[in-house]
């Protein structure tokens, strides 16, 4: 049933008891083409793609939980393209370009909302640094402009630009095609996606091991609810990233660490932008629901547990007050954690692994929301192609035995 | 006196009359009294609007678990805080408080046009909508969704309150002081354990609080709790804290605990702290958090006047409030008997009990009776009259379809009990499904914790007694007299003859989630119960769900066709209610967030007026002004001055680190990418370090003070991250090795002289060390005295001229500054700030790390191959440097630029291409790293990072600038002065 005014109307008439169900739930069938390893936004999209974009409709996407509930349903929604290197922006632009369209493409809003990302600038060497991603940019062809301190305040008008405080702002950069979507409306529209072209979504189906055959090459998956035959395995699990490969007998260079994330009591509107200040690291923007919805760095060991401890929500919750002292009679309603994949250079690890038949899509560290539609498409590609697109090519494995590294956050590097 | 205050009950202050506004209008209320039982006793129940439909809705609880009566608190500049629950907050004399999501007015309200049109509004309506025209979203769609969200006003202005943070350890944390809380205080008083008990509640006892009905052990249940506490009290290993919510359980019994310290108290009080977090680390915890009771979902279960049964019972013991005249009861658990009673017992008219079991035992029935109360059983609500106000209700009775209407001005809902298992499943301790009671209770503890009482499952006041006691270490046996707890039975369904389409009734109040809602969900195939959640937003409103969950659960599973343990709970997450950011933050707000850290010299920079930059934490001084001038005006003049004569610089940030040991060159080998082994005590060399990965990581001159000890230097910024770097690999890689590492940062202030004019100044001022060049050559370190105080005298420029370094202990910098600088006055002597110190070493093309190199850069790439030693065995990022990628032709490397235009100064982190005509995206060779006017060539200077740059000597690039404005420069060897570093030898 396509989603429109007229349909929610005409099924309000009814009492909304014809709505068919969005995603059903499979059971396994014996063998499919393409069998991808969780389904988040990522791994249903890949699936989206590939009967979509790539003609292959004989997909299951299998996924341990319930869809969705892993990163892409306990994330800060943000959306943005404006980093330094030409592989990050060519990907993360990418997806930016499929995240507008997005809602009609599926034919189900994910609210993705351009309402612009504002990084602040706080002190020299933030200008220097955000400066060299403003020219990078623009000679990308990706959207980030540098504004002066009045500029950022006519985009915020709370934000206080006096400069005798502890962290000034100095100037920020903007990209307004950067902003937020909601994230479970992400992994259902995919799901529903893929369902009405034919893949099937089996949940609460652990994957508990990867069948190979005598030439090394994949032959299926074991689940919980038996062996999956599939001559292809797209793997999109993010934290369980390397317990996946491990069944496969690779070893992968991730590590797992915790990133919580805390929203407010819903106020009206106030926040207009997502705003991010590297210096004190936080980032706020506002939920459609009112919820201040603010994110920090990453606990600092490595651990599978959903939470996180106390101390680094008090460093957060102070560092978004250091900035915005406005925020600090607001209340905290809810505070979670997940679990992301790190990287040695933080970026992502996206195509053919050593395995004949196995794909991977992990690393994405604590950004891989934003990338949802690039990095599902790129896999597909992937998958599709047995060999990686021109976007995606940059980020295999071999990078970590070359030193060929993508690394964001080092080019950003610490003061002198 | 309100018209609905009972004399004689309740634990307020009626000798202390308060007065408050509640919408602009004056009510008075007692010293004790809620802002909602002081609104009850003046018979408003209309306190707020729902999130979606705005529906006009009253206190459905009595505490914290409200989901609709919240409110906004207004007190002066700064105060205002939104959302509060009105049954949670205390009145004070001139206390203003105001609905919220509503307009123009709370019993007007235009956004409740939702609520006519509400079918078109189910769970998910947006996903299906407002997708077409595209624009539309950006522009109509969505704006007018965010301008309908929120609950309460926006902050406009900066909290001026305080806040704290402090730590705190106990044997024992007990969270609750209903019975089973105190009851395991008074047992564990006694083992000499030290004990905390927390609530957060203004008075302990919970439940006991004038229950009239009650007694333990021989005495009123008041005058039981009063005793209790009183002992407690006494006992010097207690501590009792009230006002206080434990929000969050974390690893190894980590509990938080907020406290709220002045929001009680009238404005004209205030100046301590307005809230703490205690940090708690306990080595039990005993949750003694009691049950949450269960509303029953049915057709107009929402309206002002519905509310649970404990709510109502809550009112009348606590507050002496009734919370109407004539109160119908409609229920499905035993409990609602025994409080129906109480009211009864009051005065209070019960309308009828509306039983929703068919099977109720006699001797209830026949003790309502007694009282003159109609009991239905069987029987349901199938709708109730009254809009702003609950003023009737109709009871079903479904085996003979017959209804009833019967008038009444408050109902009371029942639907069992849910124990609070928050903090227990915070703390990952498991639960289990109690088929029996229809509830979740606590299974395997995952720390040493405990649940006890009726977030146990033990209901009833001796149960939870008893529990208390044996929990606390005691065996005591207490004696009770109290009603009956009995039991319920949970409906996954309350049967009506009216259309489903033409029924709301609600399951997640705030959130305007009803039934209908989550069989939807289940329907489009939302089938756990956390897709059920986030597509119905059930349990997501400022309650998280105490009210709602588990009748979601039930509703759920029906609908599902499961029974409610295969379906599940969504996760707990802290805080158990919600907490002020404030608390969060403590006292670590404003100047106290991140302490800029100041040298000793940092004063008499201030005093000359210089400009600072944060550097790092530190802040340093950016320029020295002079009246009239720029910063552009002052770095020119700096630098020349200290070019032609001498300049004087604080360099006291750097970081230091002494490297001691038998083992310390071995040490310094393997840290950094050259050679320490045959540098000679007084000697200094430039050390350069890597990252396991090859890329520089830090760097620094470092001088052998002896055979086994270096005085190392690090840069502003990196000295935490590379003390923390060499402690990770002396003790996870290098564990043999004989070395101790001690940050000394702040141990030295550090006066950078340079300039022709150095030597001479300090001459006079030395003591013990030959400052001759032939006995003090440049890179070299001596000890010795200077201006009488201890100092290690550094020979080394980071500028190109002639330069000292003077060490000496902190608490000496300034005085030693001071005098240098008096006898610097025959040399001109110029103080310079960090900007001048990057234009004099650019112009010798110096490095900073991460302004020309950034994390992506090898040593070979900065042109540094000469530090690499060849010879080493190993050092940190040796193996990393032979990788394919790192050795690869063609990569950025550093290189000098001069514009066509020597006026022109390149902006740092431009972009730079071979070719500027080129269409977007550009292929892109490089970037400006660091670009300068050099007052002393006349001309601008600049280093950029560049693809092949080394073999693009002599090339022109260009620099595409905004507007179509394009530099061209050409690629040069990035040392601009003084090639050969004769400067350095002047005598």
């Amino acid at each position: 049933m396509k989603f429109s005014a007229r349909s929610l109307f005409a099924n309000a008439l009814s009492g909304h008891e014809n709505w068919p169900e969005q995603f059903p739930n499979k059971e396994p069938k014996k063998e499919y083409d393409v069998v991808i390893v969780g389904a988040g936004g990522h791994g249903l999209g890949a699936a989206y793609y590939l009967a979509s974009k790539y003609g292959i409709t004989n997909v299951a996407v299998v996924e341990k939980g319930w869809l969705g509930g892993g990163n892409t349903g306990r994330n800060t929604t943000i959306i943005r393209s404006n980093y330094l290197f030409d592989e990050s922006a060519r990907i993360y632009d990418h997806a930016l370009d499929l995240w507008d369209g997005l809602s009609q493409e599926l034919n189900y809003n994910v609210m993705y909302s351009k309402r612009g990302v504002l990084m602040l600038a706080h002190n020299v060497h933030d200008v220097q640094s955000f400066k060299r991603h403003v020219h990078a940019n623009r000679l990308n062809g990706v959207d980030n402009v540098w504004l002066s301190p009045e500029e950022c305040q006519k985009i915020v008008p709370f934000l206080d630009i006096s400069q005798n405080r502890r962290y000034p702002v100095m100037g920020g950069a903007f990209q307004q095609r950067g902003g937020v979507a909601r994230h479970d409306s992400v992994a259902w529209g995919y799901a529903r996606g893929a369902s009405k072209l034919g893949v099937d979504i089996i949940q609460n189906c652990k994957v508990i091991g990867i069948r190979r055959g005598a030439d090394g090459a994949v032959e299926g998956v074991e689940t919980e609810k038996g062996f999956i035959g599939a001559k292809k395995i797209g793997v999109s699990t993010a934290g369980n990233s390397s317990v996946l490969m491990e069944m496969a007998g690779l070893r992968f260079p991730l590590e797992s660490y915790p990133l919580q994330a805390l929203v407010s009591e819903p106020v009206k509107p106030i926040v207009p932008c997502v705003i991010m200040s590297n210096a004190v690291h936080a980032y706020i923007s506002q939920s459609d629901k009112g919820e201040l919805v603010i994110g920090a760095g990453t606990d600092q060991y490595t651990s599978y547990s959903q939470r996180g401890a106390l101390h680094i929500v008090e460093h957060t919750i102070m560092s978004i007050c250091e900035i915005f002292p406005i925020f600090r009679r607001m209340r905290m309603l809810r505070n979670w954690g997940g679990i992301v994949d790190v990287t040695p250079d933080r970026s992502p690890i996206l195509g053919k692994t050593p395995v004949q038949g196995l794909y991977v899509n992990c690393g994405w560290g604590t950004g891989g929301f934003k990338a949802t539609p690039g990095a599902a498409d790129m896999l597909a590609y992937t998958i599709a192609h047995d060999a990686p697109h021109k976007i995606n090519a940059p980020y295999n494995l071999d990078r970590f035995v070359g030193g060929r590294l993508i690394d964001e956050a080092a080019a950003a590097a610490v003061a002198h | 006196m309100g018209d609905f205050r009972k004399t004689g009950k309740g634990v307020i202050d009626t000798q202390q009359p308060v007065s408050f506004t509640f919408d602009g209008k004056s009510y008075s209320g007692f010293k004790g009294d809620t802002l909602a039982s002081a609104l009850l006793a003046n018979g408003v129940h209309l306190m707020g609007r729902s999130f979606k439909y705005h529906r006009p809705r009253g206190p459905v609880g009595a505490g914290f678990e409200e989901p609709n009566a919240l409110v906004t608190v207004t007190r002066g500049k700064g105060r205002m805080t939104p959302n509060l629950r009105a049954t949670a907050i205390e009145i004070y004399e001139g206390m203003m408080a105001s609905s919220q999501n509503r307009w123009p007015g709370l019993g007007f309200d235009i956004g409740a046009f939702n609520n006519t049109f509400s079918a078109f509004f189910p769970a998910g309506f947006y996903n299906k909508t407002f997708m077409w025209p595209k624009s539309f979203w950006d522009k109509v769609y969505e704006p007018f969704i965010r301008n309908m969200a929120g609950l309460g006003p926006a902050p406009t202005e900066v909290d001026p309150d305080v806040y704290g943070a402090v730590y705190g350890h106990c044997d024992i944390l007990i969270i609750g002081s209903g019975p089973a809380g105190l009851a395991a205080a008074l047992a564990a008083a006694k083992k000499d354990q030290r004990v905390i008990l927390v609530d957060e509640n203004v008075n302990m006892g919970g439940s006991l609080i004038g229950a009239g009905h009650v007694s333990i052990d021989e005495k009123s249940a008041s005058d039981w709790v009063a005793k209790a506490l009183k002992d407690l009290n006494k006992a010097d290993n207690v501590v009792l804290m009230t006002r206080t919510s434990a929000i969050g359980y974390y690893h190894d019994n980590f509990v938080a605990l907020a406290e709220r310290l002045t929001d009680y108290i009238p404005e004209a009080q205030i100046g301590k702290t307005r809230e703490k977090l205690h940090r708690i680390r306990a080595g039990k915890v005993i949750l003694a958090q009691g049950a949450i009771e269960r509303p029953l979902v049915f057709n107009g279960n929402d309206k002002p006047g519905v509310m649970l049964t404990s709510a109502a019972q809550t009112f009348l013991n606590k507050y002496g409030v009734a919370v109407g005249k004539e109160v119908a009861v409609f229920t499905a658990h035993d409990s609602a008997y025994s409080a129906a009673f109480e009211l009864a017992d009051s005065n209070v008219r019960i309308a009828a009990i509306i039983d929703a079991r068919e099977g109720v035992s006699a001797e209830l029935i026949s003790a309502a009776e007694g009282r003159g109360i109609d009991v239905h059983i069987g029987s349901v609500i199938s709708k109730t009259g009254g809009k702003k106000r609950v003023r009737s209700v109709e009871v079903y009775e479904p085996v003979h379809n017959t209804q009833k209407t019967i008038a009444c001005d408050a109902l009371l809902m029942s639907g069992g009990w849910t124990p609070s298992l928050h903090l227990w499943s915070q703390s990952k301790g498991s639960i289990k499904w109690d088929e029996a009671k229809g509830v979740y209770l606590p299974d395997l503890a995952n720390e040493n914790c405990v649940c006890i009482g009726s977030c146990n499952g033990d209901f009833g006041i001796k149960a939870a007694l008893d529990a208390g006691s044996k929990a606390g270490g005691g065996r005591k046996v207490y004696k009770t007299d109290e009603p009956v707890f009995g039991s319920g039975q949970v409906f996954d369904h309350l049967p009506n003859y009216i259309k489903p389409s033409k029924t709301k009734a609600f399951v997640d109040f705030q959130n305007d989630v009803t039934d209908k809602d989550i069989k939807l969900a289940v329907r489009e195939g939302f089938k756990s119960i956390e897709h059920v959640k986030r597509y119905t937003t059930n349990g997501m409103a400022t309650d998280q769900g105490k009210l709602s969950n588990l009748n979601a659960l039930e509703i759920a599973a029906k609908a599902l066709g499961k029974q409610a343990p295969q379906v599940g709970l969504t996760t707990f997450r802290p805080p158990y209610t919600p907490t002020t950011f404030g608390t969060f933050c403590g006292y670590r707000t404003d100047d106290l967030f991140e302490v800029t850290r100041k040298t000793a010299i940092d004063p008499w920079a201030e005093a000359q007026g210089a400009v600072f930059e944060p550097v790092g934490i530190w802040r340093r001084a950016w320029y020295f002004p002079k009246a009239g001038e720029d910063m552009h005006a002052a770095v020119a003049r700096e630098c020349k001055a200290t070019r032609d004569s001498l300049g004087i610089f604080d360099a006291s940030t750097l970081g230091k680190i002494e490297v001691v040991g038998p083992d310390a060159a071995k040490f310094m080998n393997i840290m950094y990418t050259n050679p320490w082994s045959k540098l000679g005590v007084g000697a200094c060399r430039y050390g350069l370090m890597l990252g396991e990965n090859g890329y520089i990581y830090d760097d620094g001159v470092v001088g052998r003070i002896a055979e086994d000890r270096f005085h190392v230097t690090t840069t502003t910024g990196g000295a935490p991250r590379v003390y923390r770097h060499m402690e990770d690999y002396l003790q996870t890689e290098f564990p043999e090795l004989d070395v101790w590492l001690t940050s000394t940062t702040e141990q030295w202030s550090v006066i950078a002289l340079n300039g022709p004019n150095a030597r001479k100044l300090i001459e006079p001022f030395v003591e013990g060390i030959d400052l001759s060049p032939e006995a003090f050559p440049h890179m070299n370190v001596r000890e010795g005295k200077i201006c009488g105080v201890p100092t290690r005298l550094f020979r080394v420029s980071f500028s190109g001229e002639l330069g000292f370094e003077i060490n000496v202990p902190s608490h000496y910098g300034r005085a030693v500054w001071e005098t240098l600088f008096a006898a610097g006055e025959q040399f001109d002597i110029t103080p310079y700030g960090t900007e001048t110190m990057h234009v004099l070493r650019a112009e010798k093309g110096f490095i900073i790390i991460g302004q020309d190199t950034d994390g992506t850069v090898t040593p070979q790439d900065a042109g540094m191959s000469w530090i690499v030693s060849k010879k080493k065995k190993d050092f940190v990022g040796k193996r990393s440097l032979q990788r394919s990628d790192l050795v690869a032709e063609g990569r950025k490397q550093l290189i000098g630029l001069l514009t066509d235009d020597p006026k022109t100064v390149l902006e740092e982190g431009a972009h730079i291409v071979a070719d500027p005509d080129q269409s977007i995206p550009m292929d892109m060779l490089g970037h400006v790293t660091s670009s300068y006017w050099s007052e002393s060539l006349g001309k601008s200077i600049a280093m950029a990072l560049v693809k092949d740059g080394f073999n693009r000597m002599g090339d022109d690039l260009y620099i595409p600038m905004e507007g179509g404005v394009t530099h061209k420069a050409k690629v040069v060897k990035p040392v601009f002065y003084d090639p050969k570093g004769e400067r350095l030898n002047v005598v």
